[in-house]
């Protein structure tokens, strides 16, 4: 029980191999009104689905070697990364919770919203069909399920976050949001009586322990962090999930911040929660923080907690139409 | 490593103990958060025999249907269980269920009605969807479909040496309160 099992995934020849696009399919960027991103957006799920980012990948391991060989947390960190290896074989979702479809897509002027909004609606509604997605999107109060994926009121699921850039190139991200590590997402506001938590970084610090000693196991440890300091109620947790995108080992650009983040993954990791709560010194994989601008009677620190599962991919098109996928 | 089938007798579980890693096989069904609010507000009788004995698993999964009409699980890993807290301890000790699958651990009142009725709580890998998927050897049935939605369906499965921990017994032991009673003395300490 106690061997290493080694991530080897599918090679990037044969993940291309399998992918949607016909070979050689470029976008036409000479007509960025009538680009359909329908088949690169559902290929990019399709990775998403099945297949982690290296960074998660590589924490994982980096985790399951650190804890005692044969202990509950080094067996259930062997399990998740034998569960990479499949999901990533078989093509198939890496879990049943597919999550929410948050995408964020930024593109140059001339590019049509309305759409783009409608080709990436479609193909999450084919990735469905193909049982890559789980329907997750549900009446709130009867709870009936409708079946696609799809909000037919308010166009909410899934979640299309745009903005217009100054580059010629057309990025989209997606996030594929687990409801259970959703659920124990948390947002303070500071000074916090009840922690002792006031309007400095030690409180910010407290939040962030509080939150993830709440949580425990229950939103699949070792999770990973996204940390907002400032905004305001939806600013702040907008950008709190948004750096769940950032890959983990990359240096925050504000020195401070990362002193800050790389301090705190430590002593989260000395709470003894584990993976999925079992106990150990894998708890979290990674925070990524940022400080924003706030009101000066508002001080909300919004924390964001990804799964272990952290599925989540960037999509470019190149100026030349030529499309490449990151995860 | 403990082997357990389905149907399991209260004088099995009641050998169990918080830390015991299990091998389940036989029939295992699935329930979540519209299925445990029916059961306890409804308690259907056809839910009787489906249940006695037997072992919930909380989990909504992704299915694919076949074309000659069967079904085949995809990914079939556990939810969080917590929310089903109001209602599992009603639900065990109206149905005699003898375990209940799922991540993350209960509380106390799901404690209490394992104690009473004699059963356990057995933790599943969260997040290992394709993993545990490989261990379900085929899909036996499914109730309110239509009503509840995939994910939310009552699906009968027959799993084969399904991975589990024993993390809250019938004797009151739970390792969630252990890991949550450490991790916030431990929190404390990183706050001073």
């Amino acid at each position: 029980m106690s061997e290493c099992v080694v991530p080897t995934l599918t090679s990037a020849e044969v993940v291309a191999s399998k992918s949607l696009l016909p070979q050689g399919w470029k976008a036409d960027m000479s007509n960025l009104a009538g680009l359909d991103l329908t088949l690169c957006a559902m290929e990019l799920l399709r990775r998403t689905t099945s297949r982690l980012p290296q960074d998660v990948i590589d924490a994982l391991v980096q985790g399951r070697d650190a804890e005692e060989p044969g202990s509950r947390a080094f067996n259930t960190l062997n399990d998740m990364v034998r569960n990479i290896i499949l999901a990533d074989g078989n093509v198939s979702p890496l879990c049943q919770d597919t999550g929410s479809i948050i995408f964020w897509v930024r593109h140059p002027f001339g590019f049509s919203q309305r759409a783009a909004r409608k080709q990436l609606r479609a193909a999450v509604m084919d990735a469905t069909k193909r049982s890559w997605l789980r329907p997750n999107c549900v009446e709130s109060l009867s709870g009936k399920n409708s079946g696609t994926n799809m909000d037919p009121f308010h166009e909410h699921h899934p979640a299309i976050h745009f903005e217009e850039w100054d580059q010629p190139h057309i990025e989209v991200s997606v996030m594929q949001k687990g409801g259970g590590s959703e659920n124990v997402g948390a947002q303070y506001r500071l000074p916090d009586a009840i922690l002792g938590a006031g309007r400095d970084i030690k409180g910010v610090r407290k939040c962030i322990i509080d939150a993830v000693v709440k949580a425990q196991g229950q939103g699949c440890s070792p999770g990973i962090l996204g940390v907002s300091i400032g905004g305001d109620r939806v600013t702040g947790w907008e950008r709190a999930k948004e750096l769940v995108l950032r890959k983990l080992g990359t240096a925050n650009p504000d020195p401070k911040m990362d002193a800050f983040e790389k301090e705190l993954t430590r002593d989260l990791n000395t709470l003894g929660i584990g993976p999925m709560g079992y106990g150990g010194a894998t708890t979290v994989l990674g925070v990524s923080a940022e400080e924003m601008y706030r009101h000066p009677a508002s001080f909300y620190v919004s924390i964001a907690y990804m799964c272990w599962s952290s599925r989540r991919g960037t999509l470019t098109l190149a100026a030349d139409g030529q499309p490449s996928y990151d995860l | 490593m403990i082997r357990l089938t389905t149907p399991i007798t209260e004088e099995a579980i009641r050998q169990l103990k918080v830390g015991d890693e299990v091998l389940l096989n036989g029939n295992v069904v699935l329930s979540r958060d519209m299925g445990h609010k029916f059961m306890k507000e409804q308690k259907p009788d056809w839910l009787k025999p489906i249940l006695e004995n037997m072992v919930i698993y909380h989990c909504g999964p992704v299915v694919r249907k076949n074309a000659d009409g069967t079904w085949t699980f995809v990914a079939a890993g556990p939810t969080t269980s917590i929310r089903e807290e109001p209602y599992q301890a009603d639900v065990i000790e109206t149905y005699k269920v003898r375990g209940v699958i799922g991540k993350g651990g209960m509380g106390k009142k799901t404690s209490e009605g394992l104690q009473k009725t004699g059963a356990v709580y057995l933790h599943a890998t969260g997040g290992a969807g394709s993993l545990l998927a490989e261990r379900v050897k085929r899909v036996v049935d499914v109730k309110m479909l239509e009503e509840f939605g995939s994910p939310e369906a009552f699906w009968i499965i027959e799993v084969e040496d399904f991975p589990l921990v024993v993390t809250m017994d019938s004797h009151g032991g739970s390792l969630h309160e252990i890991v949550a009673q450490q991790s916030q003395d431990r929190a404390k300490a990183l706050m001073a």
